[in-house]
Formats: structure tokens, C-alpha cells, sequence
């Protein structure tokens, strides 16, 4: 039943994904791609169960590892994604 | 006791999911998209707080360390990349983001894993892997630190079929003797290798196509480990990053006007070129005379490229740009869609130029405004402006949406010297009627008409 209830999961977020991403306008296609990039490293949360068995073993050094190479990609990924967000400014009726 | 604590993990999950989703809204707009950023962070954050709440973690020591030895090297490198870095940037954070999934997959294994189980896992090992490696290829073909050419040799295919074969065959082995480890290091080595083999074969030019299609496979990878490890967070958010780098890699494909399988496989910009003939000369201008034309445009379009980038000459570009509009001339950018090395590559280095926003037009906006166009300038830009995509059925491009400076009044091309495009192909603009060459470093070119300007 498990798997039955993932999958109805994962169809809603691919079609919810599509419609969502669909809107964004070409402009912002990097920021959406870093900002993306950012979201996938949601992997961390799995990592953290893993690293921390407190076991010693195998398993745990691979979560550890998996929990510092997704935390490059939450932090990284959102904070160079405000950072161009940042840039992005309207035009101004008056110019300095 | 521990039941309460799963549920709150899970409703914490579903409060992370909501702010995913709104953040992804939110980027809609690029006057919303920053606050959405921020919501997709919360719902991270919310999302890591209730992993580590979790009752069955017993020691924090090695999460504690992990999240911060990433948080720091994440930190710096968004701190300190230039935006003409930006793809090479992506391209290794998906990598990482492939590479985290293979190792999850990989520590979820154990012996008494059902075949799904083992499905799961071999999808997160695969999908990660192929992410790691071909993302590792695709920053050294974008930093130039491997040759940016296709490269392709004979049997290619049969050697690929065979890896896809042997991932296959220990997949299956492994799922009837889960507890034998060597078929699961089997589908991690050959998925690695498959990585390496996939994007070898894809020249640099069809690099916008490769980082969004990583893109989306670090999502998936992340999507196949919480099937391995049964958590719908990491089903959600790597669904949603999996349809958004599915999404760009359409866009890019249709910009140049090819299918997926083509790009993937054809090792465009590798073969032969061909020889169109080219009729007309080459006229070259002066910065003075193109000072001149300039000075008496009142509608001025500018159409950048990665030349733009490698030059950094951004900032000088929004200093002319600001002269002429002083001098009463409108002036626009158009953006073709695969303009530079990266979806939205030429957006971000204007927005960081200071170029407001809504002066950015989208290929499909300027073209038809191109006829009015006093002088299209275009900056270290050669495909995406080609006529011959319209005009010369036997080029290898033919049928691709460009940007039509060609129907301008004046065209400027600045250009370093006469070397064709990044994809190796001829192009007829710089031998018509109504174009001239100015030769040289580009931010070097328009300093001399800022020069003349002031």
C-alpha cells in the first residue's frame, strides 16, 4: 500500500511541478534553475536519518557525506539564488 | 510517544511541501520571484528541523559536522562565483545533488530489502551517479578545463548499450541476493561510468540542454532515494525539481529547434562543416563611424551572447546604453533563449549591469519590432542571430528560431575576429548588405563609442 500512496505522490508534484515552472518567465530561468538546484538538495533530510545511527558503520559515514554534499547545495543553491534575485530590478521612472 | 513525534515530523513535511510550492509560485514574477526564494528556504529549513527532531537519531555529531562543512563551502561559493560563472556553478551543485542521492540509495541497503526496495535503490544509485559524473564533465567542458568539442568515437553506442546492459544485470542480480554487495559497487561503477559516457558526446554548444536535463535528474535522483528510503518530502521536492529541469530542457531543445535524442546523441558542432557558399564582403567599421550611425539612431537593439560574458563587458554595455537613451534613442535587448551557457544566462549578467528588467525582450517580443530597428548591435552573439537558419536549407541549423537582426536598418556585429560560432558554422549575416564588422575586444569596442559619446 506503501507504494501505491508514494506514486499517487509523486504523480501530483510532476503535474504540479509542470504547471508551476511553466509560469516562470524566461527572465529568471537561472535563478529558477539555482533555486531548483537548492530544493534537490531536500536529499539532507534523508542523509540526516542515516548519519546519525550513531553505528560507526558503512551506512553512517555514507550519510554523513551525503548530508555535507546536499547541505553545499541548500546553502549555496538558496543563498547565489537571492543574490541574483537581488539584481533583478523593474526600470525607474527617474535615472540617477 | 514516538508515534507523536513521526506525526509531527510528517506534518512538518507537508507544511515544507506547502512552502516549496508557494516559493515556485512566487518565482513567476520576477517582483515576487525573491520572496518565493525565501519561502522555498523556510520550507527547507522547516524540512531539515524535523529530520533532526527525529527520534531515532542517537548521536548528532556526524550531522552536526556534514551540515556544517557543506553550509560552509555552499556559502562561499555563492558568495564569491561570478554570474559569468554561473553555469559551471550549477552544473557542480547538481553533481553534488546526484552525488548525495547515490549515497543515500547506497546506505539504505541491507539485506532484507523487498525487490521494490531494491528497485528504488538502484534508481537513486543510477540516476545519482549518471548526475555526479556527467556533471563533473559538463563543469570541465564550461570551464574550458576540458575541451568544450564533442567527443565521439566509433562503437560509441555499442559500448553505451552494453553499461545500460550491466547496469541492468546486476540490478537484477542484486535484487535476488540483496545482501551481496558486489552487485550494487557493479551498478555504482558503471553508472559513474555511464555519466562520463553520456556527456562526452555533447558538444559545448548544446550545454544549455545538458545542465538543465542534470538539473532535472538531481531531482529525480532525489525523488528515487525517498521511494529507497520511504519519505515523501524528498518525493515532492524532487518531483518538483524533476518536471522544472524537464521544463528548461524542452525550451532549450525547441530554441534550437531539435529534438532531445538529437542533442544527446548527434555530437552536434563536432562533424563536418559545410560549405555554404557566402555571397557579399565583409565591411568592417571604425568605432568613429560607428559613433556616427549611432549617434543619429533614435531605436537601438542589442542582442547579446556568451561573447558578452567572456569579454565582462556587461557594465560597459549598460553605459552605452544609457548614452544612447540620453541621446533620445530607445533601446532594447533582445534575448534569444539560448543565448549563452545556460536557460537565462544573458538575463542575470544584464540584471547584474543594473539593466532594469523590463528592457530585457524575449526573442519573440523583438522580432517583430526588428523592421523598426534604426541599429541591431550584436555583442559576442553568432547562431542565435543566423539568417541562414531561415534562408539556407542545407545548413545544419536550418529551422531554428533566431533573432532577426538581419531586417534591421544597420546591424553592428562586434566581433573578435572572423572565426565561426561556437557550433562551427557559417554565418551569412556578416556578409550582408546592411551589416558591419567591428573587430575587437567587445568591452574594448564600446568603450571606444562611450568615449565618443562623452
Amino acid at each position: 500500500m506503501t507504494i501505491v500512496f508514494l506514486t499517487f505522490i509523486l504523480m501530483l508534484s510532476v503535474f504540479l511541478g509542470f504547471e508551476l515552472i511553466n509560469k516562470v518567465p524566461a527572465t529568471l530561468h537561472t535563478p529558477l534553475m539555482s533555486g531548483a538546484n537548492a530544493i534537490s538538495g531536500i536529499t539532507v533530510v534523508g542523509a540526516i536519518a542515516l548519519a546519525g545511527t550513531g553505528d560507526q558503520d558503512l551506512a553512517q559515514w555514507l550519510g554523513a557525506g551525503a548530508v555535507a554534499l546536499a547541505s553545499i547545495n541548500v546553502v549555496g543553491g538558496y543563498l547565489v539564488t537571492d543574490r541574483m534575485l537581488a539584481m533583478f530590478k523593474k526600470k525607474e521612472g527617474a535615472r540617477k | 510517544m514516538s508515534s507523536m513525534n513521526g506525526l509531527i515530523i510528517q506534518l512538518a513535511y507537508v507544511a515544507a511541501a506547502a512552502l516549496f510550492i508557494m516559493g515556485l509560485k512566487l518565482l513567476g514574477s520576477a517582483a515576487t520571484a525573491r520572496k518565493g526564494n525565501t519561502f522555498s528556504a523556510a520550507g527547507m529549513l522547516v524540512a531539515i528541523v524535523a529530520a533532526l527532531i527525529d527520534q531515532g537519531i542517537v548521536s548528532y555529531q556526524w550531522i552536526i559536522i556534514g551540515i556544517l562543512v557543506g553550509g560552509l563551502i555552499g556559502a562561499a561559493a555563492a558568495r564569491l562565483v561570478q554570474m559569468t560563472s554561473m553555469p559551471e556553478m550549477v552544473a557542480l551543485f547538481n553533481g553534488f545533488g546526484g552525488l548525495a542521492s547515490l549515497l543515500v540509495g547506497w546506505a539504505a541497503l541491507n539485506g532484507d530489502a523487498t525487490t521494490f526496495t531494491v528497485i528504488t535503490i538502484v534508481l537513486s544509485v543510477l540516476i545519482g551517479g549518471v548526475t555526479f559524473t556527467g556533471s563533473l564533465i559538463a563543469y570541465g567542458k564550461l570551464s574550458e578545463t576540458l575541451g568544450s568539442g564533442a567527443i565521439q568515437f566509433r562503437g560509441q553506442q555499442v559500448v553505451n548499450s552494453l553499461i545500460v546492459l550491466g547496469i541492468i544485470g546486476s540490478a537484477a542480480m542484486l535484487s535476488m541476493d540483496p545482501t551481496n554487495m558486489t552487485w550494487l559497487y557493479a551498478v555504482i561503477g558503471l553508472s559513474l561510468l555511464f555519466g562520463i559516457m553520456a556527456v562526452i558526446p555533447i558538444g559545448g554548444a548544446d550545454m544549455p540542454v545538458v545542465i538543465s536535463l542534470l538539473n532535472s535528474y538531481s531531482g529525480l535522483a532525489a525523488c528515487a532515494a525517498g521511494f529507497a528510503i520511504n519519505n515523501n518530502i524528498l518525493i515532492v521536492a524532487g518531483s518538483l525539481v524533476g518536471a522544472s529541469g524537464i521544463i528548461l530542457t524542452q525550451i532549450m531543445c525547441k530554441s534550437m529547434n531539435r529534438s532531445l535524442g538529437n542533442v544527446l546523441f548527434s555530437g552536434f558542432g563536432s562533424g563536418v562543416t559545410e560549405a555554404t557558399v557566402v555571397e557579399g564582403e565583409i565591411k568592417p567599421i571604425s568605432v568613429e563611424d560607428a559613433y556616427y550611425v549611432l549617434e543619429a539612431a533614435t531605436n537601438v537593439a542589442i542582442i547579446p551572447g556568451y561573447g558578452m560574458a567572456v569579454a565582462q563587458a556587461q557594465h560597459v554595455v549598460k553605459e552605452l546604453c544609457e548614452l544612447l537613451e540620453q541621446n533620445g534613442a530607445e533601446v532594447n535587448f533582445g534575448i534569444h533563449p539560448v543565448a549563452g551557457r545556460m536557460p537565462g544566462h544573458m538575463n542575470v549578467l544584464l540584471a547584474e549591469a543594473d539593466v532594469p528588467y523590463d528592457q530585457l525582450l524575449e526573442m519573440d517580443e523583438i522580432n517583430p519590432r526588428m523592421e523598426t530597428v534604426d541599429v541591431a548591435i550584436v555583442i559576442g552573439a553568432n547562431d542565435v542571430v543566423n539568417p541562414a537558419a531561415r534562408e539556407v536549407e542545407s545548413s545544419p541549423i536550418y529551422g531554428m528560431p533566431v533573432i532577426n537582426v538581419d531586417t534591421a536598418k544597420t546591424v553592428f556585429v562586434l566581433k573578435r575576429s572572423m572565426a565561426s560560432g561556437f557550433a562551427g558554422i557559417e554565418n551569412p549575416l556578416f556578409y550582408k548588405e546592411n551589416t558591419r564588422m567591428l573587430f575587437g575586444d567587445a568591452k574594448e569596442s564600446i568603450g571606444g563609442l562611450i568615449r565618443e559619446f562623452s
